[in-house]
């Protein structure tokens, strides 16, 4: 035995660890691989082994052998083995083992949720810290939802340590489980504020990355993260704030304007390279979404140009880098202030660095204009020259066809030039480009008329020297072009010198070396072709020449008939019996070239790149069913041509057979028939055949070996665009003279001759014109084209389904609260599970109300994007907004079909509950507005019409319908031209509903207790107009019992689905250092009120707390009561029992606590509209009384949001000092209170009614009365600081 | 975010890979290959930046790279990173292994891949910057090593004596007859030259402003 253990302890010993087998590795640099595989069986040995230490080091090595490409997905299990051990140097090394080779389809990873939250709540903050850690590489979406619960009460941990990390986890956990994202914000957005600088930078960290994807959502803590840049001295924070501020400027143009001081500061004060950057690209941000030509914003554009000149001289690459990336932006909207700075960016086109050289190139896209296009075009022909490297020179050419084609080749003055410049660009050895130099010359070509003799020429020229190109034959290759060429020359080929000798040149026997789809096209041009020149020959000479080039064809084409490719071939055999019909015509001394021509007549527009896609789809038509049954497998996997030129392709495919008699037809299928009949892969219907291959010329006419030139030859005959800048410029000076004769007795001013050394002043854009009347054919599009195709955002982005509206959870007035069903997942107590809290109407409705949601804010998305370019809109944006909750606020009613409230239709639609965030709104409103901006008048029109002036209306309740014929679905467009008398009605009918919407949301609250900050407050749509004092922070929870080990506080709701239940929200926090474990929760119960327990437990038997708390922790538990009658206060008599455990030692303490059931705990917020609330007083049903209440020192607002608040009730109507509010009990009483201020400052008078069902006793409807009574008399009158119960 | 960091040296040898979203490990290593040819063949005095590597990430990617003596040090960062701001992070990361290792060399790198590791984590987690203060980086490193140290020591002692145990290494052959042993001590043998890599990494150019005050 002992022997046994020393022998294992020796085999420990010369175990091979880490340092070892690198050592191993590098000294067996000539068989490694036979080494490792050596190693990998001794860690397998290993891994078999009971020893943890041993099974540690293997994993170690394990994770050094992935770093060198080894899968080690085998030892995933042993891995989850290390990472449980409960020594931190052996879970270190689980851990950092799993996070290099776990990922979402590691099975084993559903075995970790229980270790990782033992870790998770381990008293080791590095135990903590090495599972967060671990857990943010392989956070799985089952792993996030197990775990969100534990992560958030990580974020306020003792140890900021783990704070910081838990707070940057909660992003990864966001990603895989977005419905966390609305419970866990209110604490990640306190974290912001954490007095830890790291911590704080986490938070700024997390919500940056969150807001970079759907800035919209984020845009109400713009003030907050305006503070902490104003505040921060931490230059990463302030990197991050300012990057995020860039994000969200273009939703608010406000937003930018109160920025731009600051960040100016900023940019004049720092010494960080980095943050002047960051600044500098955000003011140009600002920049952009500002409405241009402002006085004051030239001097911040001067500014920025000017720092970024400063940077781009640097000696320091990077900044020079860094410098042109920022320039690019500020061009696209004040090309103008870039474009003084052409001479440093022309220099940085010569820098040696790649990186800079492509910014360059990037900038100069947008420096370009009329005058100075040839220039610098030029100056960038010389760099594709010199270029090394084939991926900057093609990046050089895109670039020069971009700048030439840019807007519509609105800068080209002449196309010859342009047409030339292309031309050079074919001589480029290995581009991969060849398409888009291909389709520039189709376009141009198709589209500039006047242009076509002179393209015509060069690609014929072109074509006789293809030999050049075909060298390069791959696909995109430069040989792409000849296809364009031969397509020109094809269809323009009336304005060919000698299409003779082009037809000839494209039927040269090396055309069959090139790519299928440029012989097909060659073929179909080489028809063209005959046909003009059938037509030239026949007008001139007698019959021979003409039967000569038929012949010419009927020779050449059989070469392409047998070409591989179908189309080629296809092509080819009809052409070529076509040709033999005319030849026989010809022998008959037939005129046909008439009738050649005609099958190739017609005029050709060029066609808008969209139009196919806007062609609407015919009633009735279904694009996707199968017109014949379906293949049963696919076709041959052969590359299918691919379409390259889907452009050009439809325009081959106009219908010319119209003009194509019946005989013509007739004839053409006998010349199919023909033609099949010579195809090798037709059953062949007779031998005749084999006539046809034996015209064909040999095989060793094909040429197999290509002669690659390496050195681009010179070839005679075509153009240098050189020549082509000294024209321009003699052309422009001879129309300035002409100008200037014309006009000199009108100008006052001289033009002096030419050139720019002469020039007294810069020739402005309107003085060059073009070398040729250019005809510029605009694209056409089909009749009836769709409007709108918006390019499609991708379905898959992750970071889409974290597009949830978060205003609600930062500011109380916010329209959706928390549902239940969004909580995160705690693990509790059986009992608890079944009660749903008391929600309106249950989870269907929240989860119901997500979705439409969800959807509108796409849609409104889509349509900002619309006008994004128009920026006085951010008003259009916020009618919108209002619309987009309106819209909701439908959805939500249409489910609150239960409601006892009658409701007309009309009226739903009316009282749809409001404005999401307009509270919310009209505070960034109000913090926005704060800025004295000068324009920003038109904005301020509007905003206090959120505010509009009170309403004169009956206090009385009984107000009816406001407006019940508003046309109220209003449609999105109805914006600007609202009457103010209409907005102002609006807006107030808004602030009532806002007002119950806020209030119905407020038993929500429970959950965010320790939220009880500022943003907590019940807040009045109307806050603004009085200029009220902001309300103190209130909380649902109010403390139930504390010593110095455990607080406890509690929250009181009642349950809608069942009218005898109550669910009391416990949060026990821990206070001490120590552990707190088996909590008991016992209540003594009354014969009113019991606790529920679990089944089968006793009548005294206490509720186990379902977790445990460790040091300075809190964490909610909840527990159900049942009550048989809700008219009477109840106190329940309780004690939690607990363990405190120390390292050393462990007490058993406990704490009595005294549980305080009010009649308001009984009921449930419920919203209800004037007319309904005006029925039931009317009814007569109610009971009533009054009561005055003194020494209510509190402003009103403040009191009806502590009603609201605290005794669940919703603000029905509110007038000056008036306000009628409703509740209802969770037996379906309603309660209806009218609260006024009688005189000035402290008398306040209620009158409060009650309806109770009709079922229920008249005995009981006493009590309820004589309840509220004593309810309110308790709470009402006493001071606010005892207002909390 | 940051997507990846890579540590490989002049030869486009991995010395250390961390990858905060997931690849099979032959794209791993086809990143890396792709990664350092791209880089290698800049010059020293070129920019710092790199646009689309094709193989991670899309457009919005960038390489942010610095190169020490033999070692190259890359962050594959999206939009949300300040370029410069990761360069200074990287030199920050560089600094505390300094720190950490005394005066690192490559070597340093090589043979304690997961100490490496462990200080990264203090400085990145999961793909955002979690620490930019380097004493503070430094002080939870030697916490946990400290820990480390006194967990493992019992258990180590023999480890430790390793070296005064193999001068007995002869009584103990007969009893554990295993060859492995003899391939085992020619590894230890053959201790290479230390001097090899040996370059002191940080030029300290004192760039670090982003070095937060600690208030």
């Amino acid at each position: 035995m002992a022997l046994k253990i020393v022998k294992g302890s020796i085999d420990r010993m010369f175990d091979k660890n880490l340092q070892d087998l690198v050592r191993g590795i590098r000294n067996h640099k000539e068989d490694e691989a036979k080494y490792i595989s050596t190693c990998i069986d001794e860690i397998k040995q290993e891994l078999k082994q009971d020893n943890i230490a041993v099974k540690a080091n293997a994993v170690c090595k394990l994770t050094y052998l992935q770093m060198l490409g080894y899968d080690v997905s085998w030892a995933a299990f042993n891995i989850v083995e290390v990472m449980s051990s409960s020594k931190f140097t052996y879970k270190r090394i689980g851990y950092l083992a799993a996070s290099q080779c776990f990922h979402e389809s590691t099975d084993v990873i559903m075995l970790t949720t229980n270790q990782i939250r033992k870790d998770l709540s381990s008293p080791n903050q590095y135990d903590t810290g090495v599972a967060l850690t671990g857990l943010s590489c392989f956070v799985t979406p089952d792993l996030a939802r197990d775990l969100a619960n534990d992560i958030m009460t990580l974020m306020s941990h003792t140890k900021p340590y783990i704070r910081k990390k838990a707070v940057l986890i909660m992003y990864k956990v966001f990603l895989k489980y977005p419905e966390s994202l609305r419970p866990a914000f209110p604490r990640l957005k306190e974290k912001l504020e954490d007095p830890d600088p790291g911590v704080q930078s986490a938070a700024v960290n997390v919500i940056c990355e969150l807001a970079r994807r759907n800035p919209k959502n984020y845009l109400s803590l713009a003030p907050l993260f305006f503070k902490l840049m104003t505040s921060s001295t931490n230059n990463w924070v302030l990197i991050k704030i300012i990057k995020l501020f860039g994000a969200l400027t273009p939703l608010e143009p406000r937003l930018g304007k109160k920025l731009i001081e600051p960040l100016t500061n900023l940019i004049h004060s720092t010494s960080a390279m980095s943050l002047l950057y960051e600044c500098v690209n955000t003011v140009i941000a600002v920049l952009i979404s500002l409405s241009s030509g402002m006085p004051n914003h030239s001097a911040s554009i001067q500014l920025c140009v000017q720092k970024l000149r400063i940077l781009i001289e640097d000696s320091d690459q990077n900044l020079k880098y860094l410098g042109l990336l920022a320039m690019s932006k500020i061009l696209k909207t004040h090309p103008k202030s870039v474009q003084s700075h052409k001479d440093l960016i022309l220099q940085c086109l010569d820098d040696k660095d790649e990186s800079i050289r492509l910014r360059a190139l990037d900038l100069l896209y947008g420096m370009v204009s009329k005058k100075n296009l040839m220039e610098i075009v030029k100056k960038l022909m010389l760099h594709v020259d010199k270029a090394e490297g084939t991926t900057y020179r093609d990046e050089l050419l895109t670039k020069i066809i971009d700048i030439c084609s840019q807007s519509n080749y609105q800068y080209i003055t002449n196309f010859e030039w342009y047409i030339s410049i292309l031309v050079e660009l074919t001589r480029l050895e290995g581009t991969r480009h060849g398409h888009l130099i291909a389709s520039q010359m189709l376009d141009v070509a198709i589209r500039v008329k006047a242009i076509r003799v002179f393209a015509v020429a060069q690609m014929a020229t072109l074509l006789d020297n293809a030999h050049l190109m075909t060298g390069n034959v791959q696909r995109k290759g430069i040989c792409e072009v000849l296809y364009a060429a031969a397509w020109i020359c094809g269809e323009f080929s009336e304005h060919l010198d000698n299409p003779m000798q082009t037809l000839e040149a494209m039927l040269r026997p090396k055309v069959a070396t090139l790519p299928g789809h440029i012989q097909a096209v060659y073929v179909q041009n080489a028809a063209k072709l005959f046909a003009t020149v059938l037509k030239n020959q026949e007008g001139n000479t007698e019959g021979t020449a003409a039967q000569e080039t038929s012949q010419l064809m009927i020779d050449r084409l059989p070469l392409f008939v047998q070409s591989a490719n179908l189309e080629v071939q296809e092509r080819a055999s009809c052409i070529l019996q076509l040709v033999k019909y005319i030849q026989k015509l010809q022998q008959k001394d037939v005129e046909v070239a008439e009738e050649v021509i005609a099958l190739f007549a017609g005029e050709l527009n060029p066609v808008a790149p969209k139009a196919q896609k806007k062609v609407p789809i015919p009633e009735g038509l279904d694009l996707d069913a199968w017109i014949n049954e379906p293949p049963s497998e696919s076709e041959s996997e052969d590359e299918q041509p691919k379409a390259i030129f889907a452009k050009e392709e439809t325009k081959h495919s106009r219908p010319r057979h119209t003009e194509v008699d019946e005989k013509e037809l007739a004839r053409r299928r006998e010349v199919r028939k023909q033609e099949q009949a010579s195809n090798p892969f037709y059953i062949k219907a007779s031998p005749s055949s084999q006539k046809v291959y034996q015209e064909a010329p040999g095989v060793d006419h094909i040429p197999v070996v290509q002669i690659d030139l390496s050195v681009p030859l010179k070839v005679p005959g075509l153009p240098m665009s050189d020549q082509y800048v000294k024209l321009e410029e003699e052309r422009r000076q001879k129309d300035r003279a002409d100008k200037k004769k014309k006009e000199k007795k009108k100008r006052k001013e001289k033009r002096s001759g030419r050139g720019k050394k002469h020039d007294s002043g810069p020739e402005s854009e309107e003085d060059i014109t073009p070398a040729h009347m250019v005809d510029i054919v605009t694209e056409e599009m089909p009749e009836n084209a769709l409007p709108s195709d918006d390019d499609d955002k991708d379905p898959n982005d992750p970071h889409k389904a974290l597009d949830i509206d978060l205003d609600n959870l930062v500011e109380m007035a916010g329209r959706r609260p928390l549902a239940d069903s969004e909580k995160l997942p705690v693990r509790s107590h059986r009992a608890a599970e079944p009660l749903k809290s008391p929600a309106e109407d249950g989870d269907a409705e929240s989860a119901a109300s997500q979705e439409p949601k969800k959807k509108s804010s796409k849609e409104k998305r889509e349509k900002k994007k619309d006008k994004d370019r128009d920026r006085k809109k951010s008003k259009d944006e916020k009618k919108k907004k209002k619309h987009r909750h309106e819209e909701k606020g439908e959805d939500l009613l249409g489910s609150q079909a239960d409601e006892p409230v009658v409701q007309s239709e009309e009226t739903s639609e009316v009282a749809a509950p409001p404005a999401s965030n307009t509270a919310e709104v009209s505070d960034l409103d109000f913090w926005l507005s704060n800025a004295p901006v000068p324009s920003n008048t038109q904005e301020a029109a509007t905003l206090p019409a959120a505010v509009a002036a009170p309403v004169p209306e009956t206090p009385s309740g009984t107000a009816p319908d406001s407006e019940p014929d508003e046309p109220k679905d209003t449609e999105p467009e109805e914006t600007d031209k609202k009457s103010s008398k209409h907005k102002k009605k609006k807006q107030k009918k808004e602030k009532k509903e806002e007002k119950e919407k806020k209030k119905k949301k407020k038993h929500h609250h429970h959950h965010r207790h320790s939220d009880g900050g500022a943003e907590e407050s019940v807040q009045n749509g109307t806050v603004e107009e009085e200029e009220e004092e902001p309300l103190p922070p209130m909380s649902n929870y109010c403390l139930l019992a504390e010593n110095s080990y455990i607080k406890m506080e509690n929250d009181i709701q009642g349950n809608l689905q069942d009218g005898s239940q109550v669910v009391v929200s416990v949060i026990f926090e821990n206070k001490c250092d120590s552990f707190l474990k088996s909590m008991e929760f016992n209540v003594l119960d009354s014969l009113n009120s019991k606790l529920q327990r679990a089944e089968g437990s006793g009548p005294h038997d206490g509720l186990t707390v379902p977790f445990q708390l460790p040091p300075v922790v809190s964490n909610e538990a909840r527990f159900v009561f049942t009550v048989q009658s809700i008219v009477m206060p109840q106190k329940l008599k309780g004690t939690l029992t607990f363990i405190v455990k120390n390292e050393d030692s462990s007490t058993h303490e406990k704490l009595d606590f005294k549980l305080h059931f009010t009649c308001s705990s009984y009921l449930i917020t419920t919203p209800c509209y004037s007319d309904a609330f005006a029925k039931l007083l009317e009814s007569g049903d109610l009971k009533c009384s009054s009561v005055k209440l003194e020494g209510v020192i509190m402003p009103f607002h403040h009191l009806l949001a502590r009603i609201c608040f605290h005794h669940h009730f919703s603000v029905v109507e509110r007038v000056d000092s008036c306000a009628s509010m409703y509740s209802r009990s969770i037996q379906g009483h309603h309660v209806c209170l009218l609260v006024k201020t009688v005189s000035e400052p402290v008398k306040l008078e209620i009158s409060y009614n009650q309806l109770l069902c009709l079922k229920k006793k008249k005995k009981k409807k006493k009590s309820v009365l004589s309840d509220c009574d004593l309810d309110f008399s308790l709470s009402v009158p006493l001071p606010p600081s005892l207002f909390r119960q | 975010m940051i997507k990846s960091i890579l540590i490989f040296n002049n030869h486009g040898k991995p010395r250390l890979i961390r990858f905060y979203q997931y690849f099979a490990e032959e794209m791993q290593q086809q990143i890396i290959r792709e990664t350092f040819h791209l880089v290698s063949k800049r010059d020293d005095n070129v920019c710092n930046f790199l646009e689309g590597g094709s193989l991670i990430g899309g457009s919005d990617d960038k390489l942010i790279y610095r190169h020490y003596a033999t070692l190259y040090f890359v962050f594959c960062v999206d939009s949300s990173e300040s370029e410069l701001g990761i360069l200074d992070l990287i030199q920050v990361f560089v600094e505390t292994l300094d720190k950490c290792f005394e005066n690192v060399c490559e070597l340093d790198l090589i043979f304690h891949m997961d100490k490496v590791h462990y200080i990264l984590q203090e400085v990145v987690m999961g793909g955002m910057v979690l620490e930019t203060n380097m004493n503070e980086i430094v002080a939870q490193v030697e916490l946990q090593n400290r820990m480390e140290k006194s967990e493992v020591s019992p258990s180590a002692t023999l480890k430790d004596h390793a070296s005064v145990l193999t001068s007995n290494i002869t009584v103990f052959i007969s009893l554990v007859a295993d060859l492995r042993i003899a391939a085992h001590i020619s590894d230890v043998a053959s201790d290479p030259n230390r001097s090899d890599v040996a370059v002191d990494v940080v030029e300290t150019t004192d760039q670090s402003e982003l070095s937060r005050p600690s208030s």
